[in-house]
């Protein structure tokens, strides 16, 4: 009785419309301006970090020194003097008026045989190189170093904080978007709440994820480039780990982003449904930031779901936990996500469709 | 056929459908009237499923929805909403994909139905530049974009110029001819009177009249008739029976029952010459206003919901 046409359409599987959601949520992203610019300043950032520590690490910064024939052989051996010779004295002390070198070694009655010449400053580092020093033995020594301790921990922190808080907000930002252009309703009438939920997350778990890759791509390059490449002996299983509790972690607070901001239904509204889950990505940060030298707080953060992400990799660089810990962490990350993924998409069914003012939480779980 | 049969539906305590049922028909256009929070809204959405009933049940061709089925439906939410950044072309084509037609298809049906509704120039804009009327357009594309099985569209005229509003009643004409039932719903009811076979009138919850268009004016005809002719009808306030409603000159309209208005036209033939004699059929309105304003429904009830 129908004029139907060659072949009806039939209903995409969830899991299909769920691509095509993530699909749509990816090209939306990608296509736009400002989410190029902030991945190229990320980029630019890293980079820049890392060619910073290699100058600041003075790595390949050497001290020019002007030798003698006599005083030639006290340089010998010293890794930061690069010996620059000179024919006598005066033409080494020449060298040192004209700025060529920053110090001349001249031959010299004394103890040592020999003197410096320097121009208006006391050459530190070459005076540090021509010191016998005694032998120094630690009792107890740090595992790694101060400063590298805290530029991981900081990495880590910040990585997660900026991936987890910015595509969060893009979550958000289209789900209420969707909500108060009322084109979920359309969307609704095609696919269930739960494709809709699972392509959200899926898209931007893979941006966040393609993001951060290419910052540990940036990072290791960089690394490699600037020759500081010892760094990633230490760093290789903990960057493995962090991307393995990346991955599981952001689905976990991406929905609880999505769940949150469908309860709201006007632009204006989402920053006050967000702050606690503002709250929730921040603290891993602050606390691995100024906590990172205190074992029990970080063994703590390693466990909690919310900032397992940045603990346990920085306590896998510290070499303070045991091989099983990251597992049994990972393992209730995991569980911790299914259970919330579960009662986010409730969250978000029961409200997506309800508009006006701000849908209180209390009451969306109640109803029905 | 599409049936929708005993919906209730309660928001928080308030009730906003009450035994809501009626018929639509394939090959027909429906008309669906009603004020504002008359319960339009809610029972589409429910036929949707987008929104659950709180009991009752929607079936086509007499088995219960199944999401399958309504992957063929076409649907124009009161509330329009598209991406008001996607390009015209592109989201009225992932709309299609969504229902389950290939990404080739979908593109393909795109353009045509943009061309068909005049937007073809803007396709490839985002949303957000188009005029409101031009945003109304792309939303009629968006709901035909996987040519649709079942229509179902929410005041798929308003915002509309008049010669957008000729095009969507060619394509609403065009889907009923091949036999698609289409519900819709207006507040323009002389365009509903117009344009539609069958009518149901809902207020406060509940189906005050549904059925055929005709039928419904025929059957919510009083004994009114209207006489035009060339003498002075003002002879009729003295027929026994009669009530005068209106008067001038040859012209009156007056309530009568059938015996009476029959004896009154013979009458008028004799005193002069009769331009017109007819029953007055009530419009759209003045039976929607009828409905809609009785306070005591029951009546009206116990007829229609046969």
């Amino acid at each position: 009785m129908t004029a139907t046409p060659t072949a009806r359409p039939s209903r995409p599987s969830i899991v299909r419309a769920a691509l095509m959601v993530a699909e749509r949520e990816i090209l939306a992203q990608v296509r736009t301006k400002s989410f190029l610019i902030s991945t190229g300043i990320m980029l630019a950032i890293v980079l820049g970090s890392i060619i910073a520590g290699a100058v600041f690490a003075g790595n390949d910064s050497t001290t020019k020194v002007a030798v003698v024939p006599g005083t030639a052989d006290a340089v010998v051996g010293a890794e930061s003097i690069e010996a620059v010779d000179a024919p006598d004295d005066a033409a080494a002390a020449q060298l040192v008026r004209d700025g060529e070198v920053s110090a001349a070694l001249v031959p010299d009655d004394g103890v040592l045989g020999f003197r410096i010449l320097a121009l208006d400053a006391e050459p530190a580092e070459l005076v540090a190189a021509l010191s016998v020093s005694p032998e120094v033995e630690l009792l107890e020594p740090a595992d790694t170093d101060e400063g590298l301790r805290y530029l991981v921990s900081f990495g880590f922190g910040i990585v997660f904080l900026m991936s987890a808080a910015g595509f969060g907000a893009t979550i958000a930002n289209n789900t209420v978007q969707e909500k108060q252009s009322r084109v979920v309703e359309l969307l609704l009438a095609a696919v269930p709440s739960r494709a809709l939920l699972a392509g959200k997350i899926l898209g931007n778990s893979v941006l966040a994820f393609g993001q951060t890759a290419a910052i540990a791509a940036t990072a290791v390059i960089g690394l490699v480039v600037t020759g500081q490449d010892d760094l990633l002996g230490i760093l290789g299983a903990p960057l493995v780990w962090f991307v393995l509790f990346f991955l599981v972690g952001f689905v976990l607070l991406a929905s609880i982003y999505a769940a949150s901001a469908s309860l709201v239904s006007r632009m204006e509204d989402v920053n006050s449904t967000l702050s606690p889950v503002m709250m929730l990505v921040m603290t891993p940060y602050f606390l691995v930031v100024f906590f990172n030298d205190n074992e029990a707080v970080l063994r703590v953060m390693s466990y909690v779901p919310f900032s397992a992400p940045v603990g346990m990799p920085v306590r896998l660089f510290l070499g303070t936990a045991a091989w099983w810990e990251p597992l049994i962490s990972l393992v209730i990350l995991a569980v911790t996500t299914v259970g919330v993924i579960a009662l986010g998409a409730k969250v978000y069914e029961r409200s997506l469709l309800r508009t006006g003012p701000r849908v209180r939480l209390k009451e969306v779980l109640r109803a029905q | 056929m599409l049936q929708i049969e005993g919906l209730d539906r309660s928001f928080g305590d308030r009730k906003v459908l009450d035994d809501v049922g009626f018929t639509v028909q394939r090959g027909r256009l429906t008309g669906f009237v009603g004020g504002n929070g008359a319960g339009k809204t809610t029972t589409m959405r429910i036929i949707l499923g987008v929104l659950a009933a709180d009991a009752g049940r929607v079936t086509l061709d007499g088995h219960p929805l199944t999401a399958e089925d309504r992957v063929d439906f076409g649907y124009m939410p009161e509330e329009r909403g598209l991406y008001p950044k996607m390009k015209v072309a592109e989201q009225v084509a992932y709309l299609g994909r969504l229902h389950g037609v290939d990404r080739g298809v979908a593109t393909t049906r795109a353009h045509e139905l943009l061309e068909r509704l005049g937007l073809d120039a803007r396709a490839d804009e985002p949303l957000e530049n188009l005029s409101l009327g031009n945003q109304q357009r792309a939303q009629i594309a968006a709901a035909l974009v996987h040519d649709p099985q079942v229509l179902i569209l929410d005041e798929p005229f308003s915002g509309l110029d008049p010669l957008a509003v000729d095009v969507v009643v060619g394509v609403l004409a065009e889907y009923a001819a091949k036999g698609v039932p289409v519900l819709f719903s207006s507040h323009q009811l002389e365009l509903v009177e117009r344009l539609c076979d069958d009518l149901v009138i809902i207020s406060g919850g509940r189906i005050r009249a549904a059925g055929g268009r005709e039928e419904l004016r025929e059957s919510f005809s009083s004994t009114r008739y209207e006489l035009v002719s060339t003498g002075d009808a003002g002879w009729l306030r003295d027929v026994v029976g009669v009530h005068v409603l209106d008067f001038d000159g040859g012209y009156a309209v007056f309530e009568a029952d059938e015996d009476v208005a029959q004896s009154v036209l013979r009458t008028a033939l004799d005193r002069s010459s009769v331009r017109s004699f007819t029953p007055v059929r009530p419009t759209l309105g003045e039976i929607f206003r009828e409905v809609v304003t009785d306070a005591q429904p029951a009546p009206v009830l116990a007829e229609v919901s046969r």
